[in-house]
């Protein structure tokens, strides 16, 4: 059952035509403007914006202040924002606190810096079990947070769409921006990763 | 409302499974779905809210974008801009919502308040409220007790404006509750729990007996700052 479903429902497809269909003959959408918000999220936005994000923050103290007192308007200097990132808020991990993100109500996610989420984020499991049991859904992804550091989940429940900042790894003092921003994954900006220094 | 789409803290869906190098949409119907949804979602609490009302047995054995598609359909048949019939006829297949969307029951003759009830360091209780209609109050913080991380600012009320019954716009505040308070003292001690909720969901909790977030030192001195701070004003 469900939430996980990867493989395609064979009758989606043709009710969604048919939808669309019905929709254009109304002059309700427009085909061509599907077609571009279709691209727009399959080749513009997507979790390297977030990770350019991130890398900056760790070279940047200037740049990391202003993103954890107003993250919306620090990312927009990057040229982010839009649909699900009015309001930014960015989460820093640090040797005591991990920062774990869910939506448990529907699946919420800051679109701009992110792109849109993975199935297992918006998966009934993660929703259901990152609130009661973070620890445990860490360590299916292969995070261990050690008794002493605070695990802190938060639930997008209201208008805030949350950005973790993860942990700058050691051994990447030398490293630019732009080879910082390709170690960090999606993953570790939802909080189930950690950033490795070599990808 | 009371949906199984209020899953936190459930058991017994299926193990995550984690799919490497994922691509956004799994199929073009996805995608296209996906647009259509955001050309012609007029708010998204309503749209939220449309997903919710999905029959429950429907709503756990879609996926996401099915869940969406039925949500539209829904709308755009209750807004008047396509019959029931016509989706049938092409073979769009609607499914019936569980319920209508004109549940929202506050109290019209509400003030809205524009001065925040609570500051930084409140103690606070989530409301034991039940509404038939749309809510951001999940089941497992309500009537527990938590404390005011920080204030966001006024929002457009979710409950309410789901239903198109006014904006209401309220304060909006992070609450950060311990684990152990939502999920009982086997609960990892240190850890934590911060949702965002809107102050209609909120009363000051004045009864600190029974609660793990109970610390008497602490109390004493946020009610100290708390009467400083009034002075101010």
């Amino acid at each position: 059952m469900s939430g996980n479903h990867v493989t395609v429902p064979t009758g989606a497809a043709l009710r969604v035509k048919a939808l669309e269909t019905i929709l254009e003959e109304k002059g309700l959408v427009n085909s061509g403007a599907l077609d571009s918000v279709v691209d727009m999220f399959e080749t513009k936005v997507g979790p390297r914006n977030g990770a350019r994000v991130v890398a900056k923050a760790w070279t940047d103290p200037d740049f990391r202040r202003r993103l954890l007192e107003n993250a919306t308007a620090t990312v927009a200097e990057l040229g982010y924002g839009g649909p699900e990132g009015g309001h930014l808020v960015a989460v820093e991990n640090t040797a005591k606190v991990h920062n774990l993100v869910v939506c448990t109500l529907c699946s919420c996610y800051p679109w701009p810096v992110l792109g849109l989420p993975p199935v297992w984020y918006k998966s009934f499991a993660y929703r259901s079990r990152a609130v009661r049991d973070p620890r445990g859904v860490l360590m299916e992804f292969g995070v261990e947070v050690p008794e002493n550091v605070e695990v802190r989940v938060w639930d997008s429940s209201a208008e805030q769409r949350y950005l973790v900042i993860p942990q700058r790894p050691a051994g990447t003092e030398r490293m630019t921006e732009d080879r910082l921003a390709d170690l960090v994954t999606r993953d570790s900006m939802i909080g189930v990763a950690l950033v490795k220094a070599r990808a | 409302m009371n949906g199984v789409h209020d899953m936190g803290g459930m058991d017994g869906f299926d193990p995550m499974a984690i799919e490497k190098n994922e691509p956004v949409f799994h199929a073009d119907w996805e995608g296209r779905m996906y647009a259509i949804a955001m050309s012609l979602a007029r708010n998204a609490d309503e749209f939220r809210h449309a997903i919710e009302r999905i029959p429950a047995p429907v709503y756990l054995d879609s996926s996401y974008y099915e869940r969406w598609l039925n949500a539209m359909m829904t709308l755009l048949v209750e807004r008047g801009q396509v019959t029931r019939e016509e989706l049938v006829s092409r073979g769009a297949d609607p499914v019936a919502p569980a319920q209508p969307a004109n549940h929202f029951k506050g109290d019209s003759a509400a003030v809205r308040r524009r001065r925040a009830r609570f500051r930084e360091g409140d103690r606070v209780v989530a409301r034991n409220l039940n509404p038939t209609g749309h809510t951001r109050l999940p089941r497992y913080v309500r009537g527990k007790r938590g404390v005011i991380h920080r204030d966001w600012g006024e929002y457009v009320f979710a409950d309410s404006n789901a239903h198109n019954a006014g904006k209401r716009a309220q304060h909006v505040y992070s609450v950060s509750f311990d684990a152990r308070e939502l999920w009982g003292k086997d609960a990892p001690r240190r850890d934590t729990l911060r949702i965002d909720l809107w102050e209609d969901y909120l009363d000051a909790d004045r009864l600190d007996a029974g609660s793990t977030n109970a610390k008497p030192a602490k109390k004493k001195s946020s009610s100290i700052t708390r009467s400083k701070r009034g002075k101010k004003r």
